[in-house]
């Protein structure tokens, strides 16, 4: 007997229905709720948390991102413009730059410059700058391929009538290029803001004192004191009050700015 | 204040282009073309799709740059590699197939924009000179809508409007009906009527016979990067000397009646 594709559509949707129910009432009946209850929701311990977690720790990750992110703009601005640049020289130092950056583990460049800077001139980095240079470097690699596709993506007869009206290549790129470009990666440097705010965390490599613990130091360090996993879950969350408002902000962005064609009138 | 006005002589010669030729890889586009456009005549060219006279206009302002010969503008040898070219474009207007309107701004900061960073007009100045300009191609009241709320027709007005914002001296047109619905032809036609009854100095790449029988000083026929045939529209349209000319009309008039740009078979 033949189905309908209609009627094959309503069959093949019932199983995976049924597939994800049976998965759900597993995890449901083995696991040991009083179990996960008493670990991670324990009042008291999560009492204890505040207001350290919000003045110290969700502080500092909120420092350390926006630093970083905006040392990582300027950076990933510059290295994308050296990448279209005519000139040789910057195009091959702005690639090796990406290639480099962009292939290394944020660790392993978080240590770097946390004790190589150190090594290289006799001085010690200010905490809070040493955090921003690092994930400044490593947000610039991804950005400037960002912003790089982004210039790309402005059609070529932008910049053909911005010059035949008299406007120098750098006014044609400050003032049409990138504000169309900038419009274009909108969502994809939000996305990267999102990656570095949980990259902030390698601060721990750097940090040793209370005052410099951000989110991720911080719940670890709560580990060690209390019998629960409540930090955990308290940490989470304030990484998540900082990411869905971000990602809120950038779909409100998206929509006002995102793309000029399909503007309509209000 | 114009340039032009504090030049003692200026030039009655506005566009002059000699032995210019242009190649892209190893296909040579322009043959060595000699023109010369007087000041305030309409020149319009015509030919088939991959004639060379998209390419012949882009060098007058050097949007391409030719691989020989000389172009010389208002008096600016453009041609010249000290040349200031930013200066030099300042006041040769250009409007293309596409409209190209910047996107991310209004109609009246599109027409204000090169004002503002370019001549260093404040924004009044600029703004007051953006709505004439807009009222002449019969847009005002648009000012605040963003291009791609604009049908073709009046993006392309608009776009004739910005170029007109930097009183230029010589307007170049590469095909700027081309992309247009035929119905909203008319209304971009008329404008550049206007402009030509003005005494603007006009360089015109279209497909619109008719437009060219009735407007033009002088029509160029371009084939294959030569110029094969130059003169006044009753001649080279009306009575073409040259077997070329005549194939060329032939296949163009007696396509739709709105001519269309893809009509004419390439080569």
């Amino acid at each position: 007997m033949a189905l309908t594709p209609r009627q094959r559509a309503r069959v093949s949707r019932g199983i995976q229905y049924a597939i994800a129910l049976v998965v759900v009432a597993v995890v449901a009946f083995t696991a040991d709720w009083g179990a996960i209850g008493r670990a991670f929701f324990d009042v008291e311990v999560a009492a204890s948390l505040f207001p350290d977690v919000i003045v110290v720790a969700l502080k500092n990750t909120v420092v350390f991102t926006a630093l970083g992110f905006l040392l990582a703009l300027g950076i990933g601005l510059l290295v994308a413009l050296m990448r279209l640049s005519s000139v040789r020289v910057y195009r091959a130092v702005a690639f090796l730059y990406v290639e480099v950056f962009r292939g290394l583990p944020a660790l392993l460049v978080v240590l770097s410059i946390g004790v190589g800077i150190p090594l290289a001139f006799g001085t010690l980095l200010d905490h809070t700058l040493s955090i921003t240079l690092a994930l400044g470097i490593v947000g610039g690699a991804y950005i400037a391929e960002t912003i790089r596709a982004g210039i790309q993506a402005v059609p070529p007869g932008q910049v053909e009538a911005a010059r035949s009206l008299g406007m120098s290549p750098t006014r044609t790129m400050v003032f049409i290029v990138l504000p169309q470009a900038f419009r274009t990666v909108l969502p994809p440097l939000t996305n990267e803001l999102i990656l570095l705010t949980k990259d902030s965390s390698l601060a721990f490599l750097l940090g040793t004192t209370l005052a410099q613990q951000e989110l991720s130091q911080f719940g670890r360090a709560a580990l060690n004191q209390v019998r629960s996993l409540t930090p955990l879950l308290v940490v989470g969350l304030c990484y998540l009050v900082i990411t869905i408002p971000l990602s809120y902000l950038a779909r409100r962005l998206e929509r006002k700015y995102g793309s000029a064609d399909k503007k309509v009138d209000a | 204040m114009s340039e032009r006005a504090s030049e003692p002589s200026a030039p009655s010669v506005a566009v002059r282009i000699e032995g210019l030729h242009k190649s892209f890889g190893s296909t040579e586009v322009l043959k060595g073309i000699d023109l010369e456009v007087q000041r305030g005549e309409v020149l319009c060219i015509i030919g088939a799709s991959g004639s060379g006279k998209s390419t012949l206009l882009r060098c007058v302002n050097l949007l391409e740059t030719p691989s020989a010969g000389t172009v010389v503008v208002d008096g600016h040898e453009m041609t010249d590699p000290d040349c200031d070219l930013d200066r030099a474009r300042r006041s040769i207007g250009m409007v293309f197939q596409g409209f190209n309107l910047f996107s991310h701004l209004t109609v009246l900061e599109n027409l204000t924009i090169a004002q503002r960073r370019v001549l260093g007009r404040d924004r009044a100045a600029a703004e007051e000179i953006a709505r004439e300009n807009l009222a002449k191609v019969g847009l005002a009241g648009r000012e605040d809508a963003h291009p791609a709320q604009l049908s073709g027709g009046q993006q392309q007005r608009v776009a004739i409007a910005r170029s007109l914002s930097m009183q230029p001296d010589v307007m170049l047109f590469d095909e700027p009906t081309s992309a247009l619905d035929p119905e909203l032809v008319g209304d971009v036609l008329d404008v550049m009527r206007t402009l030509a009854a003005e005494g603007m100095t006009m360089l015109v790449v279209t497909h619109e016979i008719q437009f060219a029988r009735e407007v033009a000083d002088r029509v160029l026929f371009i084939d294959a990067g030569v110029i094969h045939e130059m003169g006044p529209p009753e001649q080279v349209i009306g009575d073409p000397r040259q077997e070329r000319t005549r194939a060329f009309l032939s296949r163009v008039l007696h396509a739709a009646k709105p001519p269309e740009s893809d009509t004419a078979p390439a080569g």
